[in-house]
């Protein structure tokens, strides 16, 4: 028999609030292996902690329950407390009487009813725990970083700097993402390329840093401190080791019509190319779906060209085995389509531009060599309007955007509009707004100085229509603070497109069991206390994958995922989670059911001589599990047509005597 | 192919030809359109009105009747379908509004059943503009024709589903199967006005000039609707080129139109 304590959390007035703790904790004293029973204010405090350690001694308790919030939340605090006291931490339970009891209810006697309920639930598992011990695994000493933008640069460079092997795995031929397409930064307005360029030059020398540039992670098996990773390297058709980045073949591709998708489609560049002058690697790639020699084998003036005899034609996508200890998401963001807000025009006008395109037409390597010229006709605009919040802060009901704010887009439109006046003092610049969000430091005085010193008017309200007719584009729409309908001519119209996570996202959580809100963001393992980890052990994320975000915070955030990748790279073990599956060999008829459902691999099969009662012997297949690989899900032990399988901590023993007692 | 079909008021008085050039050109295009008998007004736009049940009940007869003949629903006239298909809308996902309005209903309950199409929805889903173009014995080549959406025929889209909002193609589509050819202008999904002409007639004719406006610099030559307060409104604000209903202009082409006032 148990001898179990219990201690009922007031969690100031979170728990007491609506559950009559007291009462709890005398009810709870009466059930079967109870010897002590407590309430306290703060049972996390040190004070508290105190208490269930001497109860522990005094009593000579063998299992705890305690009473309090969520096992997410305080479990790991409590197993500690036991651990000190000399008991096995496992035989700790958690009756979660705040968030699913005294949170959810509202009068004290259902508040308190239920959380006797619970106790008991607990008290009956805990009478039939049994101390567990973890097993140890080793940690591969190297960081898998997923996407090679200011997210991924920052946190690969900072594991490097601590000592520890990076890789960082990009899609495009170059690194540096969305920030090298940007022309300034906001509110300090220095050149994004400068800044930015430094950091990419780094990573190429940095020892530690290898750049698998236009690759793709493909599958990922393993578990924290193991994980197994295999990546496609895309053929490119140039021998990264020869190419020497010259550029000649990139001047001599006959074929000049190729989208130039770093300048957003708006000019073109050759089959062969690279992306931009400082990438990194800088190396050529070639475009298959446009080039001729891959297409029909005629043409090959790239490999005549060039002297470092870099160019493959036959090259093939190649695969990569790497095992890795921890891995960074940083897969970053994406303007969303513009296709189903046909109001604007989009798709009618080639002077309706996105923010990220106008980022492009005032950039110095952009189209138009930083002159800022309208795409129909190359003419400078005279009239600029920026529309705010397209696709953002939607209705729910409104299925085409997003219904949260994309974050960004008001400093950006606000650095847009001033650095437009200040250019072109001859320019008339309006900005539409719903709001203007600027909590960043120094964003609001930058916005004030947009209006107040380069006289941009902002009018709050939405565009409703912009239409183009002849060379101009009316754009109509209100003015919510005068009550007025506007109908105002325009040469250029730039809409601040909401942004969303990029496409390779939600492939990629699948194959890192990694969850994901609504929107396909990462989601963090707690929105305060946890914000850089996955809820998966081993995950940690990076930059706007997790949410939208500017530079500053993207790269703050990068740095935190990065010591918490150093955190766990810098131990030499890892201490695992004893609560995994096992099977018991005399009832596993060696079936593969279980085999089937588990969704980390961790199960397989072996051959077993059995003695059976006659003294002949028997070979049978049975499961085995591997418990370094088990997360514990218990996926196998519901599948198992024999009942063969179970798991230790959650043995279905444990769980009928819960719902044993909460029926009674 | 049999379908029940709804003309509603206007199109008994204002807007006859909707009506008429309807059911000829169906016949063409082999289908049926029955009349549901003993119909009452759609309801007209007071039913937009959230919490009002008793101006929706005639719109849950007709579609009630269409489910007893055991036949899909064809409207024509933008603001009946409209409203015919909001409210049907609101039967399949409004549990409250649907018990309601049935307490009303005695023994013919009515829950969302009947699908309704478009005269347009019929064309472009069921007929198919290929069929439209077999019967087609007076091409309107060279035609420059202005399709006129107005604001009732598509939306809300959530409800509506007929085309994209913003950049419909339903009506131009037809326009092109009828062998014309179809100009595409801004303000095409843009108000008229509506009903604001009882209240401020200035105001109306300032929304319906915008349309006039901006269809001519386009080029119209024509311009096509399905709605009678559409028409009504361009015609009353002065539009100097011809306001004609769709099914007028698949008439036309069809080889069915009377020469009435020509």
């Amino acid at each position: 028999m148990q001898r179990i304590g219990v201690f009922v959390c007031w969690c100031g007035s979170n728990i007491a609030g609506t559950v009559d703790v007291v009462a709890v904790a005398e009810a709870l004293k009466k059930e079967p292996g109870v010897v002590f029973s407590a309430n306290y204010q703060y049972m996390c405090s040190q004070a508290g902690q105190d208490l269930i350690k001497q109860a522990v001694k005094e009593h000579n308790l063998t299992g705890i329950v305690v009473c309090s919030c969520s096992p997410r939340m305080h479990e790991a605090t409590f197993r500690k407390t036991a651990a000190a006291a000399g008991l096995n931490p496992y035989m700790v339970e958690i009756a979660n009487i705040r968030e699913q009891c005294s949170w959810v209810h509202k009068e004290m006697p259902i508040g308190t009813e239920k959380a006797i309920i619970l106790g008991k639930a607990a008290i009956a598992k805990v009478n039939l725990n049994v101390p567990l011990t973890p097993g140890e695994s080793p940690v591969t000493k190297r960081a898998l970083v997923i996407g090679g933008g200011i997210a991924g640069i920052q946190t690969a460079l900072d594991i490097a700097d601590a000592g520890f092997e990076v890789d960082i795995v990009e899609k495009k031929p170059t690194i540096g993402g969305k920030m090298a397409q940007l022309d300034k930064t906001f509110p300090t307005l220095d050149c994004a390329a400068c800044i930015l360029t430094p950091k990419m030059v780094d990573v190429a020398q940095n020892e530690k840093i290898r750049i698998f540039s236009y690759s793709e992670v493909t599958e990922v098996k393993g578990f924290v401190g193991n994980f197994d990773v295999k990546i496609k390297k895309k053929a490119r058709y140039v021998k990264e080791e020869l190419c020497t980045g010259c550029g000649a073949c990139t001047e001599k591709c006959p074929m000049k019509k190729v989208p130039n998708d770093f300048n957003l489609n708006m000019d073109t560049k050759r089959a062969i190319y690279i992306p931009f002058a400082q990438a990194v690697p800088k190396v050529a790639t070639i475009d298959p779906d446009y080039c001729n020699m891959l297409k029909n084998g005629k043409c090959g003036v790239c490999s005549k060209v060039c002297t470092a005899g870099a160019i493959d034609y036959t090259q093939k996508d190649e695969f990569i085995e790497e095992k890795y200890g921890a891995i960074v998401v940083a897969t970053g963001f994406n303007p969303i389509s513009m296709d189903k807000f046909d109001e604007f025009a989009y798709n009618q006008s080639k002077d309706v531009i996105t923010s990220l395109e106008f980022e492009r037409l005032t950039n110095a390597a952009g189209p138009t060599a930083g002159k800022l010229l309208r795409p129909s006709d190359g003419k400078h605009p005279e009239k600029i309007v920026f529309v705010q919040c397209v696709g953002s802060r939607c209705d729910a009901c409104n299925e085409k955007g997003k219904e949260y704010c994309s974050k960004i887009c008001c400093m950006y439109t606000a650095k847009h509009a001033m650095l437009t006046r200040d250019k072109y003092p001859d320019t008339d610049v309006t900005v539409f707004y719903i709001d203007v969000r600027t909590p960043g430091k120094n964003f609001d005085e930058f916005y004030r100085r947009a209006v107040e010193e380069y006289g941009v008017h902002y009018i709050k309200g939405m565009v409703g229509k912009v239409s183009p007719e002849g060379d101009k584009l009316m754009v109509q729409a209100s003015d919510l603070l005068d009550n007025k309908q506007l109908k105002i001519e325009a040469d250029l119209v730039v809409l601040a497109a909401a942004i969303e996570p990029d496409k390779s996202a939600r492939p990629l959580a699948t194959m890192l069991t990694a969850s994901m809100d609504t929107n396909d963001f990462f989601t963090e393992a707690h929105p305060k206390l946890r914000p850089v980890e996955s809820p998966t052990a081993g995950v940690f994320l990076s930059g706007a994958c997790q949410g939208p975000k500017d530079i500053p915070e993207t790269v703050a955030q990068a740095g935190a995922a990065a010591s918490k990748v150093i955190g766990l790279l810098a131990k030499d073990k890892l201490t695992g989670n004893p609560c995994v599956a096992h099977s018991n060999e005399l009832m596993c008829n060696g079936c593969s059911s279980c085999e089937r459902v588990c969704p980390y691999g961790a199960i397989t099969y072996e051959d077993k001589e059995f003695r059976m009662p006659d003294r002949t012997t028997q070979i049978r297949r049975i499961a085995v599990v591997n418990p370094a690989v088990c997360q514990g899900c218990g996926c196998c032990t519901v599948a198992c047509p024999s009942g063969a399988m179970d798991l230790k901590g959650f043995a279905s023993e444990q769980i009928m005597a819960e719902v044993d007692a909460i029926c009674k | 192919m049999k379908f029940s079909y709804f003309p509603g008021c206007t199109l008994k008085n204002k807007a006859k030809d909707l009506d008429i050039y309807a059911r000829k050109c169906a016949e063409v295009l082999g289908v049926t359109l029955e009349e549901i008998e003993n119909w009452q007004c759609c309801g007209g736009v007071f039913t937009t009105a959230k919490d009002e049940v008793a101006t929706k009940l005639s719109s849950v007869r007709i579609l009630k009747d269409a489910q007893k003949n055991n036949l899909d629903l064809v409207t024509v006239c933008s603001a009946c379908h409209n409203v015919v298909k909001q409210t049907n809308y609101a039967m399949q996902n409004d549990a409250e509004f649907a018990s309601k309005v049935n307490r009303y209903m005695a023994e013919d309950e009515y829950n969302g059943e009947t699908k309704i199409y478009h005269y347009l929805e019929l064309i472009r889903d069921v007929i198919g503009y290929d069929k439209v173009k077999e019967c087609v014995v007076n091409p309107l080549a060279g035609k420059k024709i202005a399709a006129y959406y107005g604001c009732l025929l598509l939306r809300p889209n959530s409800v509506m589903r007929m085309d994209d909002p913003e950049n419909p193609t339903i009506i131009e589509d037809l326009i092109k199967a009828l062998g014309a050819t179809p100009v595409v202008y801004s303000y095409r999904n843009e108000c008229c006005g509506g009903y604001v002409r009882m209240e401020s007639p200035e105001l109306a004719v300032k929304k319906s000039n915008t349309v006039i406006e901006s269809a001519k610099k386009a080029g119209a030559e024509v311009i096509v609707t399905a709605c009678p307060l559409c028409k009504y409104n361009l015609e009353k604000s002065g539009c100097d080129i011809p306001v004609v209903y769709l099914t007028e202009l698949l008439a036309e082409a069809l080889g069915v139109k009377e020469d009435t006032n020509e």
